[in-house]
């Protein structure tokens, strides 16, 4: 059985908010990834989704309280120092955000955010990092990367800045990308190009990728297993076509069946109960 | 009384500037038209920079069109001034994608319903209050919650107060600029019946702005499909979805096909 490169050992994640109780938003999770695997991360607003994210890439909220461990590579990211943390981030753990817009500093040019970055963690001089950067562009299917790395972001489309993010997210070749609902402000067209860029990209490089998203459809022929969260847990998971085919968990059988209606379904909408 | 919603050739530029002295016009819309008879829906499609927000916001009067006729019923309103436009400004009212952009967070979920009223001088504080509590439940909320702050909201329930507050000067019409993207699958499925119930109470006619296909065909009668600020395409949804015509149309529905084929390719159905 191949070493996991990220294992999440009942990992269970308080909030201490200054007014109010605390919350449990992640509850005791168990997860692993392998090199080079795709694993969805499929939950509603609410569902600790977006805390396990943070938590694997340990940029928690201090307002947070963590138990449990996140092996990568064999080490424990929750006792690390900050010092080691900032090697790891940006270098073997990287993240693609869901807002290229505002994850993009609108006032710095492409080609020298994604520099920056490159700065950071390689050592390379500045007709190297220049090449790297083109190269990027150029493998994330932007075309004239020496326009693009020119260019200020809002000068470019929603699609090429969600391009530029992902360039930058594998700029260093990490072995883990999280990405937190990178594609679900886009539309329907747009949402499969990057959803294919970056399967093509992570099985070229061989990175693993914690993809987080509340949409199941975007998963299928995507991710290869899927890890279904409800209220803090893990209630279900497994592999993508078993999940789909053979979903054990009443709420996993709501959610395909949900699937379903908005596939372009020719039966009527279900009359759904009120909100809570 | 319904009140339908014509759009007649409706065109809007912007200029961008791009560098020290240069710039570039930017045609967002060009030569729009469509119709949508009163009490029905008619959703506009594309891709992002289509022009479809653009359009919106012209029907709304948010932006003044550069040419082009805008009928909210009887009345053209493209070219009134805001003295003019205030009193019709309720018959029409817009709920926007993000609620916690589209309404300030800290302020209570009745001052956000109320306000409208405010504006508008309608009712005193009692009667306001009184409707913004009739609203809540009407758009499935308990009137109870009236005090509490919209950051304090879930997602699907501040969406729920924008309708709300779109409603509460008795519109005729409303638009919707991509009011459902972000939202969870089960949010999304409950805020589409309300919207259907609320159209069949009401007779409300509604312009649907979205990229999602597969969400909006629940709701609407009519597509037009947008690109590059032209309608491309437009008919009856159902026609437009089986028999797509143009390229920017195929795109879309393929699309949308390609998830409802893995899906049933993935249940071990045939596609």
């Amino acid at each position: 059985m191949p070493a996991s490169l990220l294992q999440l050992r009942n990992l269970s994640v308080r909030y201490f908010p200054r007014n109010g109780a605390p919350t449990l938003a992640l509850d005791a999770a168990n997860l692993s990834i392998v090199r080079g695997e795709i694993v969805g991360i499929l939950g509603e607003s609410g569902s600790g989704k977006t805390t396990l994210g943070q938590a694997v890439v340990t940029l928690l909220p201090t307002a947070a309280k963590y138990d449990g461990q996140v092996f990568f590579d064999g080490r424990d990211l929750m006792v690390a120092t900050e010092r080691e943390l900032s090697k790891i981030r940006g270098r073997h753990i990287s993240l693609v955000p869901q807002d290229p817009a505002s994850a993009l500093n609108p006032v710095m040019r492409i080609g020298t955010q994604i520099a920056e970055v490159l700065r950071a963690h390689e050592a390379l001089d500045r007709k190297g990092r220049i090449q790297r950067i083109h190269e990027l562009l150029a493998e994330v299917g932007l075309d004239d990367p020496e326009r693009i790395g020119s260019s200020y972001p809002h000068q470019l489309s929603g699609g090429q800045r969600q391009r530029v993010v992902i360039a930058m997210a594998i700029a260093c070749r990490p072995q883990l990308i999280i990405a937190d609902e990178p594609v679900s402000k886009l539309d329907l067209p747009l949402q499969l190009q990057v959803l294919e860029l970056m399967s093509g990209i992570a099985r070229k490089h061989c990175m693993a990728l914690l993809w987080i998203t509340h949409d199941p459809a975007t998963l299928l022929g995507f991710a290869d297993r899927i890890g279904v969260m409800q209220a803090g847990q893990i209630v279900e998971q497994g592999p993508t076509e078993q999940i789909f085919r053979h979903p054990q968990h009443p709420y996993t059988q709501a959610l395909v069946g949900l699937t379903q209606e908005f596939a372009l379904s020719e039966r009527p909408l279900v009359n759904a109960h009120h909100a809570n | 009384m319904a009140c339908s919603l014509r759009v007649q050739g409706l065109s809007r530029q912007y200029q961008t500037r791009n560098g020290w002295r240069k710039s570039t016009t930017v045609q967002a819309a060009c030569g729009v038209s469509f119709y949508i008879p009163a009490g029905k829906t008619l959703a506009l499609i594309g891709s992002s920079g289509s022009g479809k927000s653009t359009v919106a916001r012209c029907v709304v009067r948010l932006e003044r069109p550069d040419s082009g006729e805008i009928w909210l019923g009887g009345v053209e309103i493209s070219r009134l001034g805001a003295r003019s436009l205030r009193p019709l400004r309720s018959r029409i009212q817009m709920i926007f994608q993000d609620p916690t952009t589209s309404m300030n967070p800290r302020m209570s979920a009745s001052a956000i319903i109320e306000e409208p009223l405010l504006i508008q001088q309608r009712g005193t504080r009692n009667e306001r209050r009184e409707r913004a509590a009739s609203l809540m439940v009407e758009v499935g909320l308990s009137a109870d919650w009236l005090d509490r702050r919209i950051n304090e909201f879930s997602g699907g329930q501040q969406q729920r107060i924008a309708i709300a507050r779109a409603l509460a000067l008795s519109p005729k019409v409303l638009v919707l600029d991509e009011a459902l993207s972000g939202l969870d699958l089960s949010t999304q499925v409950q805020i589409i019946q309300l919207l259907k119930n609320l159209q069949a109470a009401h007779s409300l006619t509604y312009l649907l702005i979205s990229h999602d296909l597969g969400a909006v065909a629940h709701l609407t009668d009519l597509l037009a499909v947008m690109s590059a600020g032209r309608i491309v395409e437009q008919g009856p949804t159902k026609e437009i979805i089986v028999n797509p015509q143009q390229p920017q149309t195929q795109t879309l529905v393929a699309a949308a096909e390609h998830f409802k084929k893995a899906f049933a390719r993935a249940q071990g159905a045939s596609a």
